[in-house]
């Protein structure tokens, strides 16, 4: 489905991705790890378009992405930083969204499941980061898009909320769906992931089941095999 | 595209700062009219404060609000829509929240006063076309500028400096030249460099508009022959649609090139 070959990218004199090939072929969860500044984000945003690489290509059911915009409708993405128009109410962004994609949308049950009901009326700009994040979550789940890409999904998400959040990645898994994530909590990882993508100075450093990366290290949880790696 | 205009626009009609401005101009319409109590008067002073305000307006609107939504932007691009849609619907969301604000807060007044019982309704229109051209010129300038830098505080100083250039710094340099140059004939650079700033360009077309050409010496006699002739009328009408697509167009250049 989706076919990385040697994306290049470099910021001035900062050289975020290196050569980065990969193979996605079938739905399940996948982990991009990597320490702060790795260019885990930088990926995803090639991936959706927003970043423009330097070299290599991206070919989304064999066809280039750079080619076209319509593949994004196939991809639901939750960005990092939850930010709107400071005077929309949340129900009308969450109507923009529906109306710019032109898709059918179902965001009752999941304004419902994280308790939206009550700031439907309330302006983007008065909510809190958490609250954001939760409209940031029903933008992103709302359209049944084979492929999600969630950057940092936790950050700001109460116990309650995240329990739901991973109930939802797991049943778009269940869906055959593929599900791209990055995060920096590792339990959370290692509970949902099927394969991690260790990135290291812009380039892959490992690419595995999450047992693989322990046993590699010798580590008893992913934690202590990520710090191992990054301080070896 | 109209979708992205139309959230973007009602965005920005229920902000404060639009009210603020409308009520700017509603204001400055009542107080100059009751108290001139002329109608061709008002415009005039209305027309300097309208070429040095819907530039400044523009320009700090288009930037603020470039990034202020930058995160929403990056939301929509990665929305199966195409980049320059993005830019464009935007863009016409701020300029034209803009200039409604003018043209509703000082057509009240002037409708008030009762400008369509007077010969001077054609220079009032003149007055907001003018003023709507400049909003979407700076505008779009502004956003061009906030695209180049990531940084906020250097982009708003960039842009601010480049309201400057065209309200204050560059009349004073055509005027240094002048003197520089007294003893050359500067005719035909005079009426260039009135066309190289839209600015100045506005100011001249309502002045001449406005039969007080006179007052402007042998300057204004040259330039009322180029302005008054169809031709001078058309050109300078020209020049300000160029100045709008101009950097517009450059805007949606840096937009597909950028990363965001």
């Amino acid at each position: 489905m989706i076919t990385v070959s040697n994306i290049k990218k470099s910021f001035g004199r900062l050289q975020v991705l290196d050569d980065i090939s990969f193979k996605v072929d079938k739905g399940g969860i996948i982990a991009i790890l990597g320490p702060n500044g790795s260019g885990k984000t930088t990926f995803l945003k090639i991936l959706l378009g927003m970043v423009i690489a330097d070299g290599g290509k991206i070919l989304y059911q064999e066809k280039d992405i750079s080619k076209s915009h319509e593949y994004r409708k196939h991809i639901g993405y939750l960005p990092q930083i939850a930010r709107f128009p400071d005077n929309l109410k949340v129900r009308e962004v969450i109507h923009m969204i529906a109306d710019v994609r032109n898709e059918p949308s179902n965001p009752e049950d999941l304004i419902k499941l994280f308790g939206l009901e009550s700031f439907l009326d309330k302006n983007l700009g008065n909510l809190s980061g958490g609250t954001r994040q939760k409209v940031n979550i029903v933008l992103t789940f709302m359209f049944d898009t084979p492929v999600i890409v969630l950057d940092e999904p936790t950050a700001g998400l109460d116990p309650v909320s995240l329990i739901k959040l991973k109930d939802l990645i797991n049943k778009a898994k269940a869906a055959g769906k593929i599900i791209l994530i990055t995060s920096h909590i590792m339990s959370l990882v290692e509970e949902l992931a099927d394969e991690v993508i260790f990135l290291l100075e812009g380039n892959i450093y490992f690419k595995g089941t999450p047992q693989e990366l322990k046993s590699r290290t010798g580590s008893e949880d992913l934690e202590h095999a990520i710090a191992a790696i990054l301080e070896s | 595209m109209i979708k992205i205009f139309k959230y973007s626009f009602s965005d920005l009609m229920r902000s404060r700062w639009s009210f603020i401005y409308l009520g700017f101009y509603m204001l400055l319409g009542f107080v100059l009219l009751f108290l001139n109590n002329d109608l061709s008067k008002g415009i005039i002073t209305l027309m300097n404060v309208i070429v040095v305000l819907t530039p400044m307006i523009g320009t700090i609107f288009g930037v603020m609000y470039f990034y202020n939504s930058r995160e929403f932007t990056e939301l929509l691009l990665a929305q199966p829509v195409k980049r320059s849609v993005i830019f464009l619907g935007q863009y016409l969301g701020i300029s034209i929240s803009l200039a409604m604000s003018l043209i509703i807060g000082l057509g009240i007044p002037f409708l008030v006063y009762g400008v369509f019982r007077s010969g001077e309704i054609f220079n009032f229109l003149l007055l907001l076309i003018a003023g709507g051209f400049l909003t979407f010129i700076f505008v779009a300038i502004s956003v061009c500028i906030a695209l180049f830098n990531a940084n906020k505080i250097k982009g708003f100083g960039y842009a601010i400096l480049m309201w400057l250039f065209f309200a204050v710094i560059y009349d004073g340099l055509v005027l240094l030249s002048m003197m520089v140059f007294a003893d050359y004939p500067l005719d035909d650079f005079a009426l260039l460099v009135s066309f190289l700033n839209p600015i100045d360009l506005s100011r001249i077309m309502i002045l001449l508009k406005l039969d007080i050409s006179a007052l402007l010496g042998y300057t204004g006699a040259l330039f009322q022959r180029f302005f008054g002739t169809n031709l001078g009328f058309v050109m300078s009408w020209l020049m300000l649609v160029i100045w709008t697509c101009v950097p517009v167009l450059l805007m949606v250049r840096i937009a597909n090139k950028k990363n965001f």
